[in-house]
């Protein structure tokens, strides 16, 4: 039983300040996090290993910063993590990014079978949700975007039971495996790191892998080159303008509330009947 | 898909989204975007893609909205939605017809499909599009979204790989108005699958507690963190019923469980565009403003006069919100009841 984790490395985008003269992102000072869906991929993983054994590998593509998102991993209970960092990958975008770990899970696949590929739904840095599609595709293995439990797993009979959230409710799905997930974080709450996977993390180091060890990367694929999109330009959003600002302790509360009903009225944005239907 | 020579028209493609034989909305509202990227690109043509098991009725509602023509893949396979017949069905399209830009709206289904055909054809898809443009000097798609948590834009171009693909949010582009009568053209093509091909069934569905469809909201009412508990929300919807609207909030009233996610409004909850907006004790963070400055009038109460949420409101009251709503709503009852 060997699951696969996807994990990103993110700017903390709740603390990202942008620099309104150049409209580039201030990196300096904004911490950096495992992107909150990633957490709860790897929870799972680990939550199949105490039921069913085996192993969970996490692999991430980034700079050898993100070496400590992959430590956290570990501690966390995964047992091998893997580096993919060179400064070619840099500026890849969703395709070249799904290739990069496409052509990593093919590799572990030649050590042996990856029965479980587990990603979160999205990062919240470029909040596309693209890249765990893509691997599937590349793969072609089932992808079940969105998922929020695993009602029932057989390694054996190489099936799993899987629910996901879809616009009209949760549909339930049974899927050969391996299979990949994109997880919500209703997939598996995350517990506190045990003592021993902190003390097995502080002793390990994760591998690093380059676009040419220890398995080689199509350079044609790899960063800008195997990237179709490009940020074209960058800038910070338009704001919208301030309005008439009324205030109770000057007006009173009966005269400011008339007074933006009455600009509501003006900008007939809304007809205003009886829509409580009679009720008291 | 690259480097294709051109031997027919550009052809503008929008996935129409069906479930259950309904299309959904924010299909029209690209064909919309569609239309007006059609008149940049001369001798473009704007088409309709679309899936599914007896769902042809859809197509001349699609060309009212302003396809040309409907390719229709209509097979008991594709029923309900799963992403290998789909992605197998629309990737043999997209090579097939070479289309110059497909665009898919940014629902769970949508997003899960347009990730595997820009995959299957290695090509260039943009997420979650705020704009979409046609660049006047490349008269190439330029594609403009919020990254960063909504605090950076960018405009995202797909220089040489075909088709230029994005996906749009439902409610981020307006609803064109829908032609009386319009003739279209309907290409049936085959799916040439097997449902022994397809290693994923689904075994049932668990319908949603309740279907609040926020994004198609007229009056919206959200309150954020402010509120300071739960019970403040019973207000919230006491109001909001008395516009005929619903209730909305920020990301911290969902992490505190004071509301189900399907009220979020904001970079990771919903984008919506009411006609009014009404927030209160939102202090109007970036991650939330995104999905709901498209509103068409907002309203904000706030006792903090330096809210950000006021820099972007058409009016604003300073003041305590348990005092304001209260008398906001008997001000709306009184209206309402012709007083």
């Amino acid at each position: 039983m060997h699951s696969v984790v996807a994990i990103k490395q993110v700017p903390d985008t709740s603390n990202v300040r942008i620099n309104p003269e150049t409209g580039t992102l201030i990196r300096e000072g904004v911490p950096t996090i495992i992107n909150p869906y990633d957490i709860h991929a790897v929870e799972m993983a680990v939550r199949i290993k105490e039921k069913f054994g085996g192993t969970v590998t996490v692999i991430s593509m980034g700079p050898p910063k993100a070496m400590e998102s992959l430590t956290e991993c570990v501690e966390q209970g995964a047992d091998r993590a893997i580096l993919i960092s060179d400064r070619r990958f840099g500026a890849a975008d969703t395709l070249a990014t799904s290739y990069v770990l496409a052509h990593t899970i093919e590799a572990l696949l030649k050590e042996g079978p990856v029965d479980l590929l587990l990603f979160g739904k999205q990062a919240i840095d470029g909040d596309t949700g693209q890249v765990g599609p893509g691997v599937a595709a590349r793969l072609q293995v089932p992808l079940l975007s969105n998922a929020v439990m695993i009602e029932s797993f057989d390694p054996v009979a190489r099936k799993a039971v899987i629910h996901r959230k879809i616009e009209q409710g949760v549909e339930v799905i049974e899927t050969s495996l391996p299979a990949l997930l994109t997880v919500e974080k209703e997939i598996a709450t995350v517990k506190r790191a045990s003592l021993s996977n902190v003390i097995n993390a502080a002793r390990y180091t994760p591998e690093l892998w380059t676009g040419d060890l220890p398995v080689p990367f199509d350079p044609d694929q790899i960063g800008i080159k195997g990237s179709p999109t490009i940020v074209g330009k960058a800038f910070t959003p338009t704001p919208r303008g301030a309005g008439a600002i009324l205030s109770v302790a000057e007006k009173g509360l009966s005269k400011t509330v008339a007074d933006a009903l009455a600009m509501i009225v003006e900008a007939s944005v809304v007809t205003f009947q009886n829509h409580d239907g009679g009720r008291p | 898909m690259s480097e294709q020579v051109e031997t027919s028209p550009p052809r503008i493609w929008v996935f129409i989204e069906q479930e259950e034989g309904r299309p959904h909305p924010v299909s029209w509202e690209l064909l919309g975007a569609a239309q007006r990227l059609a008149t940049e690109l001369p001798g473009s043509v704007v088409e309709g893609v679309l899936l599914g098991h007896n769902v042809a009725g859809i197509a001349p509602e699609a060309y009212r909205y302003g396809a040309k023509r409907v390719y229709l893949i209509d097979d008991p396979i594709l029923e309900p939605y799963r992403n290998l017949p789909y992605g197998h069905g629309v990737s043999n399209l997209v090579v097939k017809y070479q289309p110059e830009i497909f665009l898919f709206g940014a629902t769970t289904l949508g997003r899960d499909l347009a990730g595997t055909i820009a995959t299957r054809v290695h090509t260039g898809l943009t997420a979650d599009c705020t704009e979409l443009a046609i660049d006047p000097k490349l008269k190439i798609l330029a594609a403009t979204r919020p990254t960063f948590g909504g605090n950076l834009m960018a405009t995202i171009l797909c220089r040489k790989h075909r088709p230029q693909m994005a996906t749009v949010r439902p409610r981020v582009l307006s609803m064109p108005e829908p032609l009386a009568e319009s003739e279209g053209e309907l290409l049936r093509e085959t799916l040439d699958l097997h449902e022994s091909d397809v290693p994923v069934r689904r075994i049932r569905l668990i319908p949603g507690k309740e279907q609040l469809n926020i994004e198609y909201a007229d009056v919206i009412v959200a309150g954020g963190r402010g509120m300071g508990g739960p019970k403040g929300f019973k207000l919230l919807e006491e109001l909001a019923d008395s516009l005929g609207g619903v209730v909305g909030a920020s990301r911290p009233v969902i992490d505190a469980g004071w509301l189900h996610h399907e009220h979020q409004v904001g970079q990771t909850g919903k984008t919506v565009r009411p006609k009014l907006y009404i927030a209160a004790g939102i202090s109007g963070a970036v991650q939330h403003t995104v999905g709901m400055s498209g509103s068409n009038f907002i309203l904000a109460i706030n006792s903090d006069p330096k809210a950000p949420i006021f820099q972007m409101a058409n009016a604003s009251i300073v003041g305590d919100l348990y005092k304001v709503i209260p008398e906001l709503i008997r001000q709306v009852k009184g209206i309402n009841n012709g007083q």
